[in-house]
């Protein structure tokens, strides 16, 4: 378990676009010796994780990473655009062998997001592994296949797409902070300026949660921060502009307690890929019920600095499915030990399972009993 | 009440100066209509001699040809005195204005369906004031047939009656353009003796190279179609002739913006050159007579405008830019990028407009001007704070003029985007109107009154109508 590390990146003014509020996040001294090329894929993807399963998904598009392990400046691979004028009517379907893959001896391919969304399906995949009454033959047999979640594409988040378009971009930005109604929806760091300026428009070719579409979607415009100069002690020009720069560094203390969901708890980083002297992971949350949880994917140097970050904020339905997994996998599978843990009888813990979305993990009969037992 | 008025008028000549109800960075079309379209039915409905006034401001020709079909498709709402100076305002502007949007009011005004008398008065009198009615009836072959047509008018040139209405019956025009039209059906030398738009459809109709087509159309050419031709003729691999030197500043400000950076660093003499001759010929006795003068221009990613605007804000930053320098004495540049070559300028990154002000007032200017389209975010509202502490606390005895000019017209506020309450700001059309706006900023601050307003739009309509 270890926090994000952001070190090294400093907030600057947002930006603010109806419900969506961006703030940039600056590098001082960019990375030069990693860097990111966008891919377009924009169809439907079946993605073969590498153990034999495969997922099915909708893929927009993908990066490709290159480094160097010599501390010389990575050179920029050409963009390559692999849209197809092939005829709308049918979807086109591409196969991606592994999230992650190699695709030269510098380069590596990955799915933006889909790294951190596997990790949180593959969640106790197997399902139960101590065989108790309670439990459905499916799910002793299958786990929890097939698992199916949702996410929405960030062009149907509202006001997201053109909050993106008149974004005007800092120099040296090296990352953003995507708020919608003033809830953190998403992190992205790239390692270079250069990226972040290629990379700026996929901001709505990513993923979303349910939470952050139906936010944007009821939010009222948020509030722009109004600069406010205390003028009480400013007698010379150089008095005006020391206080026009503490407004600076207020704002970025101010910023930190905005992104302190994603910053202060501390995730389960588990790692991918190694290339060179970077190394691409995962990381979930803790699962805590009614907060702020993120799952994401990060790329850091030997150092522990932050090169590359993408963050996903879950639902509150997804957290609750990922806190009784982990919670009944931390007891054993055993219905009565997670319900004594939680102080509550095991039918309201069969119920609370069954309405989280993971009703076809207990046997009928089992749950039929849970139900009576409650209505009684 | 005077004051809402006077308020009211200053927003209405502001929009009237920025909106082409077309695409800017922040707004579509569609809310950029709709927004004029509402300001201008609150307008006409509540200040009707103010409203057609505003023909006489410098406002752009979207808005005088919405003020004239207003006025028109209204006039049974008017008094008989405000019919006369209506009618008087009404035919001036008409004369003003392009002649496709004239006709492109002609046309709106038969699809609405008003044909009153003072309407047809005033597109008999407009078209009998053409003065090449062949030339017009080849070039602009429906819209005068249109207009003819809705007002029930005769044309008084041989020919163009039986060229527009029955054409099919004749063997030969003796007008020599209408004669050509007829030729340049089967006759490709033909082509060559009509004007540039029309002679296009030919060339195309007769499979004309283009380069050969644009080598003998040359001489044909119009000022700013030349301009717009400069990017096809160099990919043909042939040359139109462009006098830089004769273009309006604001134009040619555009013109540089479009050609790429290596190219513009190739022709640095020459466009720089042109630039400073467009500026000393606008400030005319006025050069080098506004003192110290620090300007903070904004060259931030916004200054794009939009695929149908494009760079326009840009445009105009780049042509004040060069319009300062000339009436300056001292001059201090500052684009919000902090690059300080103009002539390499492009639309990149954030808008520190605080900053900027902060830098521009350490230099010490007697005026300080600000051109940009007010989306101050590095951060939001600085520089509104900076200046009213400036104002309020450092320089409450107005050493320094301060006055911010716009060239987008923001949807929300009915008016251009504002600064400070304590900045006067302007909406600009052209770069070339500069020095007339900053005398007209006094109305802005809130110090003069409605009767000085009333006063000011009297004498403008005087001085409109009388050089005729």
């Amino acid at each position: 378990m270890a926090r994000l590390d952001l070190t090294g990146l400093t907030t600057r003014p947002a930006q603010v676009w109806g419900g969506v509020r961006l703030v940039p996040l600056v590098r001082d001294e960019p990375i030069t010796q990693l860097r990111l090329h966008p891919r377009l894929h924009d169809g439907v993807g079946v993605v073969d994780v590498g153990d034999g399963t495969h997922y099915v998904s909708y893929i927009p598009h993908g990066f490709v990473a290159a480094w160097t392990t010599d501390g010389t400046p990575a050179a920029a691979y050409g963009t390559e655009l692999t849209r197809e004028d092939a005829p709308r009517s049918t979807v086109p379907v591409r196969f991606h062998r592994r999230m992650a893959r190699r695709v030269d001896k510098n380069r590596l391919r990955f799915l933006p997001l889909h790294l951190a969304l596997e990790g949180y399906l593959a969640l106790h995949f197997g399902g139960p592994d101590v065989v108790w009454d309670e439990w459905s033959q499916r799910a002793i047999r299958h786990g929890l296949s097939p698992r199916a979640e949702q996410a929405y594409l960030g062009e149907r988040v509202d006001g997201l797409a053109d909050a993106v378009k008149v974004f005007e971009i800092h120099p040296g930005q090296c990352g953003v902070a995507v708020y919608a109604a003033d809830a953190l929806a998403a992190v992205f760091v790239v390692p270079h300026p250069d990226d972040y300026r290629e990379l700026h428009a996929t901001l709505v070719h990513d993923m979303y949660g349910e939470l952050v579409y139906q936010y944007a979607l009821y939010s009222a415009p948020v509030r722009q921060f109004e600069v406010r100069l205390p003028d009480a002690h400013i007698r010379t020009l150089a008095d005006l502009r020391a206080a026009a720069n503490r407004q600076q560094a207020e704002w970025s203390a101010f910023h930190g307690t905005m992104a302190a969901g994603l910053l202060e708890p501390s995730y389960d980083i588990r790692r991918v890929h190694r290339m060179g002297g970077f190394t691409l992971s995962r990381f979930l949350p803790g699962f805590r019920v009614k907060e702020e949880n993120h799952i994401g994917e990060l790329i850091t140097d030997s150092r522990g600095r932050t090169a590359y970050l993408k963050t996903f904020r879950l639902s509150e339905s997804q957290i609750r499915r990922g806190y009784l997994l982990n919670h009944l996998s931390a007891h054993g599978w055993r219905m009565s030990d997670a319900a004594a843990a939680l102080g509550v009888t095991e039918a309201r813990l069969g119920t609370r399972i069954a309405s989280a979305g993971l009703g076809s993990l207990l046997r009928e009969d089992v749950l039929a009993r849970y139900r009576s037992a409650i209505s009684r | 009440m005077d004051a809402v008025t006077a308020e009211d008028m200053l927003m209405f000549v502001n929009a009237a100066t920025t909106s082409t109800g077309q695409h800017e960075f922040h707004h579509t079309a569609r809310e950029q209509r709709l927004s004029l379209e509402f300001l201008h039915e609150y307008v006409a409905g509540n200040y009707r001699d103010l409203y057609a006034a505003t023909l006489a401001m410098d406002i752009n020709d979207h808005n005088a040809a919405l003020i004239v079909r207003r006025l028109l498709e209204t006039t049974s709402e008017a008094t008989p005195e405000q019919r006369a100076t209506e009618g008087a305002l009404i035919a001036r502007r008409l004369r003003d204005l392009p002649p496709q949007r004239v006709y492109d009011v002609f046309r709106a005004l038969r699809r609405a369906k008003v044909n009153n008398r003072r309407t047809r008065a005033i597109i008999r009198d407009w078209v009998a004031a053409r003065p090449d009615p062949a030339l017009d009836a080849v070039k602009y072959r429906a819209g005068l047939k249109n207009a003819l047509r809705h007002a029930h008018v005769v044309p008084d040139a041989p020919e163009v009656g039986g060229f527009l209405f029955a054409r099919d019956h004749r063997k030969r025009y003796e007008t020599p353009l209408l004669d050509a039209w007829r030729r340049a059906h089967y006759e490709h030398t033909a082509v060559y003796e009509l004007p540039y738009t029309v002679a296009e459809g030919f060339a195309a109709k007769h499979g004309i190279d283009r380069a050969v087509f644009l080598e003998r159309i040359e001489p044909r050419l119009t000022r700013l179609e030349r301009l717009r031709l400069q990017n096809t003729a160099r990919r043909e691999k042939t040359a139109v002739s462009v006098d830089l030197a004769a273009l309006p500043l604001t134009r040619l400000a555009s013109y540089v913006l479009s050609l790429p950076v290596a190219e513009r660093v190739d022709r640095r003499g020459e466009l720089t050159g042109a630039l400073r001759a467009a500026a000393r010929r606008v400030c005319g006795r006025d050069a080098g007579r506004w003192g110290r003068v620090a300007a903070v221009l904004d060259d931030s990613f916004s200054a794009f405008g939009s695929a149908v605007k494009r760079r326009r804000p840009l445009a105009v930053a780049l042509a004040c830019h060069f319009l300062f320098e000339a009436l300056a004495d001292r001059y201090v540049p500052l684009w919000t990028s902090g690059r300080d070559d103009a002539l390499l300028t492009h639309p990149l990154g954030v808008t520190p407009l605080g900053e900027r002000v902060l830098d521009a007032l350490e230099h010490g200017p007697d005026r300080l001007l600000i051109v940009s389209d007010g989306w101050d975010n590095a951060p939001h509202g600085l520089a509104a704070e900076v200046l009213r502490v400036w104002r309020t606390k450092l320089d409450p005895d107005r050493r320094v003029g301060v006055v911010h000019l716009n060239p987008v017209y923001d949807v929300a506020d009915f008016d251009v985007k504002r600064l400070s309450p304590l900045t006067p700001t302007l909406g600009v059309r052209d770069a070339e109107d500069v020095p007339a706006l900053v005398e007209f900023a006094r109305f802005t601050e809130g110090r003069t009154g409605l009767p000085e307003l009333h006063a000011h739009f009297a004498t403008r309509t005087a001085r409109y109508l009388e050089d005729a």
